[in-house]
C-alpha cells in the first residue's frame, strides 16, 4: 500500500521555481534588512542559551533517538494516545488528508452554531489552508497571534515559522492595523503611533472583544503525550492560553507524526525547543491539557490526527528523519540562503531548509517549485549543527537532488546535452586546450569586467540565477608556456 | 472503504520493517540538583531576567506583600480562588471570592493572587497545576497583574525535575500553566514588547 502526497493547496498552485521567486525577493530591500536583523538576533540569542547548557549535545541525541523510536511504532503510539485521550473525555478524530481534516473541523464547528473562530497560530493548520476552508464556508477564523494578526490583516503569507511577519516594518504593520482593523471589529487607535508597544496595545484591544466572546477555539499542538494523553502548546504572548481556556470547544489539529512515547520524555523537549526557537531559556507561556478539565476551560475537546503525506515521508528510511522536525526553526536563522531571499520564495508554509526537505517530501517533485527547492541551499552544513533533534538536512537535499536527476534521466534537455559535449571536450586533451583558448579571447574581449550578466538561451537556464564569471584572458597552460611556471 | 483511522495505521504499517522497530534511545542527560540557597538565587535571577518582579519574604509576611503589590500597582478590585490559604489572602481591599465568574466579569477585574505548584531555577518558570488555591485557568489569565506566591520546597532545579513532579497532576487530568515571566512578543522587528494578552505584570512572592 503506497501512501499519496499532500495535495499542493490552492495557495501555492502553479508557484514559479526557487530562482524566480528569490529573484523578485532579493530585490526587496526593505524585507532583506528586516531579515538579516531578525536571523542575526535569533541566532545570537540561541547560541547564548544553549552555551548555557553542558549536556546539549546528549540532550539532541536524546530528542533524535526519541523521536526515531516513536516513527518506528508510530501506530502503537497513536493508538495509545487516542486511547488516553478518549478515556480522559475528548473525541479524536483522524483525517487522511487536508480536504478531510478540514470537513471535521467544518463539520465540528457547524455544530456548534457560530460563525467565528478564534485561533492559536498553529503550522498544521496553516499546512491544510483551513482557514481558507473555513472562510469559504462562511465562518471567519481569526487568528490571534500577533504577527499572524499581522498577515492575515495584510491579506499576506507568512515567511517565517517563528516570526511570520518579519518581513514587515513597523510603518507597514501600523498602515495595515489602521486600514483593515475597523473592517472586521475593534479599529486602531486614532492616536497610534508606529511604536512597537502601541501596536502591540492595538492588537490586544482588537483581539480581547473576540477572546471574551468566542465560543470555539482551534490549535495545533508541539507534543502529544501517548502515556498521558497530554497535549502542550507553548507561546509567548497568551493568545494561546486565551484560546486554550475561555472558549467551549477545543479543537486541536495535530500532525501524526507530534507523538512523544512518555509524559518523562517532555523533560528533554522542553528544554530544546525554547532555547532552538526563540533563543529563550522558557518561552513566557506553555499549556498543556489532558482531556476536558472538570469546571476549567473548555468542556468540548477535539483532536484530529493528520496524515496528509506523512506516512509517504515515513516510507522512505532516510528521509523520514524530517519527521523528527519540532518547528523550531533555528535552521532558517543560520541559513545564508533564507537569510537572504526570505521565506515566500520557498512556495509553501515551510520555509528554509527544512522546507526545502519538508515541501518536496509531503509533496512529490512533480512542480518547477517543488523540484527547485532542493536546489535552494548551498549546503554549507549550518541547518545540521544547530538543528535541536539533529536532521540531516544536507543530506537529504542530496537525495533529493538525486530524485529530482533520475525523474528526469532519459530527457533530452539542454543541461544534458551541454554535459555529453563537456564529457567529449575533457576526454582528449588537445580538444580542451582548443577550447580554453577559444575562451581566452572572449576573456581579453570583455577588457575589465568581471561578470557577465544574462546570457543567451539555452545558457539563460543556467546563467538566470548565477553570475557567470568573465572568462580568464589567458589559461594556466598559457601562463606555464609563456612564463616557464613563474622562473622567467 | 475503510475509514482513515485503519488506512493510516495500515500505511504506518506497511512502512515497518523488524529493524526499525528496535530503536535503542540515548539516556536524556541528568542535571545536578544544585545546593537549595544557590537554586533559589538562580530561580529568582531568572525570573527577573525574563521581567517577572520578585520579592522575597518569610511565612509571616506573605499577606502584607500581597498588600504592597496591589497598592504598587494602585488596584482596587482583585479576585481569588475559593480554596485559597488565608495567610496567602489580601487584607487591604475587598477581595472578589471567584464564583465561576465570566470572561468578561474577570476582564473588569485588576488582579488576581494564586499560589503555584512547581519552580524551575534553571528556567525561572513557575508551574500552576491549578489545584488548591491555584484557581483554574482563566483568573491567573485575565486581571492584569497576576500575584503568584512561591513556596522555597516547590523550587526544583532542572525541567526534568519539574516534570517527574507534575506526573501526578496530569495523571489526574488537571491542565498545567508554565509561566515564565510576563506576556511578551517579538513580532514587531523583533523588539520585545511586554504584555500582550496575558496579564502584563507578573509579581511573585518567594517565601523562604
Amino acid at each position: 500500500m503506497s501512501a499519496p502526497l499532500a495535495k499542493t493547496t490552492p495557495t501555492f498552485v502553479g508557484m514559479p521555481k526557487f530562482p524566480a521567486m528569490a529573484k523578485d525577493a532579493l530585490a526587496n530591500t526593505q524585507q532583506r534588512r528586516n531579515l538579516l536583523h531578525a536571523t542575526h538576533t535569533i541566532r545570537a540569542k540561541r547560541a547564548s542559551v544553549v552555551e548555557e547548557v553542558p549536556q546539549w549535545e546528549a540532550l539532541r541525541l536524546n530528542g533524535a533517538d526519541v523521536k526515531d523510536e516513536v516513527l518506528a511504532n508510530l501506530d502503537s503510539y497513536l493508538l495509545q494516545f487516542e486511547e488516553k485521550l478518549t478515556e480522559r473525555g475528548a473525541t479524536v478524530h483522524w483525517a487522511r488528508d487536508a480536504e478531510e481534516a478540514n470537513r471535521i473541523v467544518l463539520d465540528l464547528v457547524r455544530a456548534e452554531g457560530v460563525d467565528e473562530v478564534v485561533k492559536v497560530k498553529s503550522m498544521a493548520t496553516q499546512e491544510i489552508e483551513l482557514n481558507e476552508a473555513l472562510e469559504a464556508a462562511g465562518i471567519h477564523a481569526w487568528e490571534t497571534d500577533l504577527a499572524e494578526l499581522i498577515i492575515q490583516l495584510g491579506h499576506d503569507r507568512p515567511s517565517h515559522i517563528l516570526v511570520p511577519a518579519i518581513h514587515r516594518g513597523r510603518a507597514e504593520i501600523r498602515q495595515i492595523f489602521r486600514q483593515e482593523m475597523g473592517k472586521v471589529g475593534r479599529p486602531a487607535p486614532e492616536d497610534m503611533t508606529d511604536a512597537p508597544r502601541e501596536l502591540a496595545e492595538a492588537a490586544r484591544l482588537h483581539l480581547r472583544e473576540k477572546f471574551l466572546r468566542a465560543k470555539v477555539a482551534i490549535s495545533g499542538a508541539n507534543f502529544a503525550i501517548a502515556d498521558t494523553g497530554t497535549l502542550v502548546v507553548l507561546e509567548s504572548e497568551g493568545n494561546g492560553r486565551m484560546c486554550l481556556t475561555l472558549p467551549e470547544t477545543l479543537i486541536s489539529v495535530v500532525g501524526i507524526e507530534k507523538v512523544l512515547p512518555t509524559w518523562e520524555d517532555l523533560g528533554t523537549f522542553m528544554q530544546l525547543l525554547p532555547r532552538s526557537s526563540t533563543g529563550e531559556r522558557m518561552n513566557p507561556y506553555t499549556t498543556m491539557w489532558t482531556g476536558p478539565a472538570e469546571g476549567d476551560g473548555p468542556q468540548n475537546v477535539h483532536v484530529v490526527l493528520i496524515d496528509n503525506g506523512r506516512t509517504r515521508v515515513l516510507a522512505d528510511e532516510v528521509g523520514r528523519q524530517t519527521l523528527r522536525c519540532i518547528r523550531c526553526s533555528a535552521c532558517l536563522n543560520v541559513c545564508p540562503v533564507y537569510e537572504r531571499v526570505g521565506g515566500h520564495a520557498y512556495g509553501s508554509v515551510y520555509p528554509g531548509p527544512i522546507g526545502a526537505v519538508l515541501t518536496p517530501q509531503l509533496r512529490g517533485t512533480s512542480s518547477a517549485i517543488d523540484q527547485s527547492l532542493p536546489y535552494a541551499s548551498s549546503l554549507c552544513g549550518a541547518c545540521f549543527e544547530v538543528c535541536p533533534v539533529r536532521i540531516d538536512i544536507p543530506r537529504l537535499l542530496v537525495k533529493l537532488r538525486t530524485q529530482v536527476v533520475d525523474e528526469h534521466r532519459g530527457h533530452n534537455s539542454v543541461e544534458s546535452r551541454t554535459m555529453q559535449a563537456a564529457a567529449w571536450m575533457f576526454a582528449d586533451s588537445r580538444r580542451l586546450a582548443k577550447a580554453q583558448k577559444a575562451s581566452t579571447l572572449g576573456g581579453k574581449l570583455l577588457g575589465r569586467r568581471t561578470a557577465l550578466g544574462a546570457l543567451p538561451w539555452p545558457a539563460s537556464s543556467w546563467s538566470s540565477a548565477r553570475d557567470v564569471p568573465v572568462p580568464p584572458k589567458e589559461t594556466f597552460r598559457q601562463w606555464w608556456d609563456r612564463t616557464g611556471g613563474g622562473q622567467a | 472503504m475503510s475509514s482513515a483511522r485503519e488506512e493510516i495505521l495500515g500505511r504506518i504499517r506497511s512502512t515497518q520493517t523488524g529493524s526499525a522497530a528496535t530503536v535503542s534511545v540515548a539516556p536524556a542527560p541528568v542535571t545536578e540538583p544544585m545546593e537549595t540557597e544557590a537554586m533559589l538565587d538562580l530561580f529568582v535571577e531568572n525570573m527577573r531576567d525574563y521581567r517577572a518582579i520578585v520579592r522575597e519574604v518569610s511565612v509571616d509576611d506573605i499577606a502584607a506583600a500581597v498588600d504592597a503589590v496591589l497598592a504598587e500597582h494602585g488596584c482596587h478590585t482583585v479576585v481569588v480562588p475559593p480554596d485559597l490559604p488565608p495567610e496567602v489572602a489580601p487584607t487591604s481591599i475587598e477581595t472578589t471570592v471567584d464564583d465561576d465568574l465570566s470572561a468578561t466579569a474577570l476582564d473588569d477585574i485588576a488582579a488576581v493572587v494564586t499560589t503555584s505548584s512547581v519552580g524551575i531555577a534553571v528556567t525561572g518558570t513557575i508551574v500552576l497545576d491549578h489545584c488548591a488555591g491555584q484557581a483554574r485557568r482563566a483568573l491567573s489569565l485575565v486581571p492584569d497583574v497576576h500575584i503568584c506566591v512561591v513556596h522555597a520546597d516547590q523550587v526544583v532545579t532542572s525541567v526534568p525535575e519539574a516534570i517527574t513532579r507534575l506526573r501526578a497532576s496530569v495523571e489526574a487530568g488537571r491542565p498545567l500553566t508554565w509561566i515564565s515571566g510576563p506576556s511578551a512578543t517579538s513580532d514587531i522587528e523583533l523588539n520585545r514588547v511586554e504584555g500582550v494578552h496575558g496579564p502584563r505584570n507578573l509579581e511573585v512572592i518567594l517565601v523562604r
